[in-house]
């Protein structure tokens, strides 16, 4: 076995801003292979942001080590991981955090312009963010601005701007957090598809259900794992996406036949 | 990132906001103009003041008489009467490099001809006058040396006389009167325009200074010797030999004359023009640092406002320079749009001052650059800040902003 893309061991964060120290991580270690779809789950305070930051090396551990595809995190100074997090690195926010009034084309462009891909011409970007953007189902809304798209759209927009680099991991914090229920199928579907194609996923999420759409579920609670278990009887949202529609139709001839 | 994608960014970012970046620009636009107008108008009237300098005649230097004390009273320049035309011809006959000299006697007389009376200046004054002062005669001719030692009664009449006296003849062969004393006329001047101080130069009429000071004022002093040195290099040198020349001649006495130079006297004129234009410039120029302020105090607001567009690049991968040099870029390029529109606006206005208003403008093309560097400069000094600030932002932090 080829050895795991995140190797995290005994990492604690602890926040000396306020008046008392929070720990808010108290030694997690984790290891994360190629191919792995995982749900980070938790209350609220339990550390599973503060986890998830850490892993987007947007924040640094206070003790233990992070190793990124072999590369110890520690050793990086400010844009040195910012380079990290543009090429090894994708993200997905619960907000969707697309810029505003921007396409969704340009939107998902954006790691592009940064990073490795500088010298790339914008005809090699912009056939590359097409293709990603075809990936989620959208290649025909690249012209739109992310008010012109659904929440759903929107978020899968979001996830092709994750993807265009190629990372070696794409982190989501709680991608469903401010969808519907079938929309949020929907993007889990995108989530799973993806994963079906060798793509490492990290999620964190709250909700039970869609933490099903996982391989692997984590539990934290104040800081540490308390639980670490593989899913079982995975839902596919395939199939919950045809339920859905079977169910959608089924009311629609109730309503009609109340006529 | 690219230079043309982070343009484009600031383009759009500027575009997002059109209302606010054109109030934005308009301090830099009414600073860069009221620059240009300002330094306009100040140049218009420095070159005016030069051009009346140049006009007195070149490389030209004035002895005046020097003042006259009575009785414990003192008098100013001029007010002295010691000045002679033997002065003058001391001068003409022992000082080198002179190209041309001529005394000067003034009056102010009533003439009369072809039935019309006026009243005007006389001024006695030699052969060479014209050239000295640079002011030719435009018909006829100038009288000679002949007629200065003969006391002839000939003359060359200004421009303001001919139309006031000959408005529909020519004046040349005609005779005029002064007093009583019939003068004929040889010739017209030019016309030179107004005086550095004012007056009209064309209203006079020319006689030889010996009929003047024999026939029409009688008296033996003389109110000038104007010389003319042959190079500007020779000026001084001519000047420190007139001087030398006439304190022998006075055998001791105090010296009671004075020896100018054009130079002096155009540096006076022009030292108000600058003085004038600097203040000007000065006001207009604070207008400049409040439009700059205005500048960051938006691109403060703007990296306020999207503190989360600024959280989204960096955690995608932008270096902090990359942020730093967006800001930057916007607010350079707001500054250098308002100190361009700026420009046109200064240019503009200059010309419709001078159309309007008849002022001399004179817009300098050194002063359109330095605008045009200027806002550049303002918009990296008030954008740096903001940039800075966005620049140093904390991803997780700036992500999170609402």
């Amino acid at each position: 076995m080829s050895s795991p893309v995140v190797q995290i061991k005994d990492i604690h964060k602890i926040y000396e801003s306020g008046e008392v120290p929070v720990h808010a991580v108290r030694g997690v270690s984790l290891d994360i292979h190629r191919g792995e779809f995982i749900a980070l789950m938790g209350a609220s305070g339990s550390g599973k942001s503060t986890l998830m930051n850490m892993l987007g090396c947007l924040d640094r551990q206070t003790k233990g080590t992070y190793l990124l595809d072999g590369i110890d995190i520690d050793k990086l100074d400010r844009n040195e991981l910012a380079d990290l997090r543009n090429q090894k690195l994708g993200f997905v926010f619960q907000g969707f955090n697309l810029l505003a009034r921007t396409t969704a084309l340009e939107n998902v462009e954006l790691p592009m312009l940064y990073g490795r891909h500088r010298k790339a011409s914008s005809e090699e970007i912009r056939e590359r963010a097409l293709h990603c953007l075809e990936i989620v189902g959208l290649a025909n809304r690249a012209d739109h601005m992310p008010n012109q798209l659904s929440g759903g759209q929107q978020q899968r927009v979001a996830i092709a701007r994750g993807l265009v680099n190629s990372p070696q991991v794409l982190l989501a914090d709680e991608p469903t957090g401010n969808l519907d229920s079938k929309t949020s199928v929907e993007v889990m579907g995108v989530f799973q598809k993806l994963n079906d194609q060798g793509i490492t996923i990290v999620m964190v999420t709250h909700e039970l259900d869609v933490a099903r759409y996982c391989k692997r579920n984590l539990i934290l609670r104040d800081g540490v794992v308390v639980r670490d278990a593989p899913v079982d009887g995975r839902s596919i949202a395939a199939e919950e996406m045809l339920r859905i529609k079977q169910a959608e139709t089924a009311a629609k001839l109730t309503t009609a036949a109340q006529h | 990132m690219r230079f043309t994608s982070t343009l484009l960014v600031a383009l759009r970012a500027l575009r997002r906001n059109t209302m606010r970046s054109m109030l934005t620009a308009l301090g830099m636009i009414i600073g860069v103009a009221a620059v240009i107008t300002m330094v306009s108008i100040g140049n218009g009237a420095k070159a005016q003041v030069e051009a009346q300098v140049a006009a007195m005649g070149q490389n030209l230097i004035t002895v005046m008489p020097g003042s006259f004390s009575s009785g414990g009273s003192r008098g100013g320049y001029g007010s002295s009467t010691s000045l002679t035309p033997e002065d003058a011809d001391a001068i003409l006959a022992d000082v080198k490099n002179i190209d041309g000299l001529s005394p000067e006697v003034r009056a102010r007389k009533q003439i009369l001809a072809n039935g019309l009376n006026w009243s005007t200046n006389i001024n006695g004054v030699g052969p060479d006058y014209p050239y000295v002062r640079n002011w030719p005669v435009a018909s006829g001719s100038m009288f000679t040396d002949q007629e200065v030692k003969s006391l002839a009664k000939v003359c060359v009449i200004g421009k303001t006389v001919v139309d006031q006296v000959f408005p529909n003849e020519d004046p040349i062969g005609q005779t005029l009167r002064i007093g009583n004393l019939p003068f004929r006329i040889l010739g017209v001047l030019s016309p030179k325009g107004f005086s550095l101080f004012g007056s009209d130069e064309d209203d006079v009429v020319l006689i030889p200074y010996t009929s003047h000071m024999r026939r029409v004022s009688r008296q033996t002093n003389i109110s000038m010797i104007r010389i003319q040195a042959a190079e500007p290099e020779n000026i001084a040198s001519v000047k420190i030999a007139v001087e030398d020349l006439l304190t022998q001649r006075r055998r001791g006495r105090e010296p009671d004359f004075n020896v100018r130079t054009q130079e002096e006297l155009a540096n006076a004129a022009s030292a108000n023009a600058k003085t004038m234009t600097g203040l000007l410039a000065g006001i207009a120029g604070v207008s400049l640092i409040v439009g700059g302020i205005g500048i960051m105090n938006i691109m403060l607001v703007s990296v306020t406002e999207r503190t989360r567009e600024i959280g989204i690049r960096l955690a995608i991968g932008a270096h902090g320079r990359d942020v730093l040099t967006q800001f930057l870029i916007e607010a350079i390029l707001l500054s250098s749009l308002g100190g361009l529109i700026g420009v046109a606006v200064g240019v503009g206005g200059s010309q419709l001052l001078s159309h309007y208003n008849g002022w001399p403008v004179l817009v300098p093309t050194m002063w359109i650059g330095i605008s045009a560097a200027g806002s550049a400069f303002v918009g990296i000094i008030s954008g740096f800040y903001p940039a800075y600030k966005a620049a140093q932002l904390d991803p997780i932090d700036a992500l999170r902003y609402e």
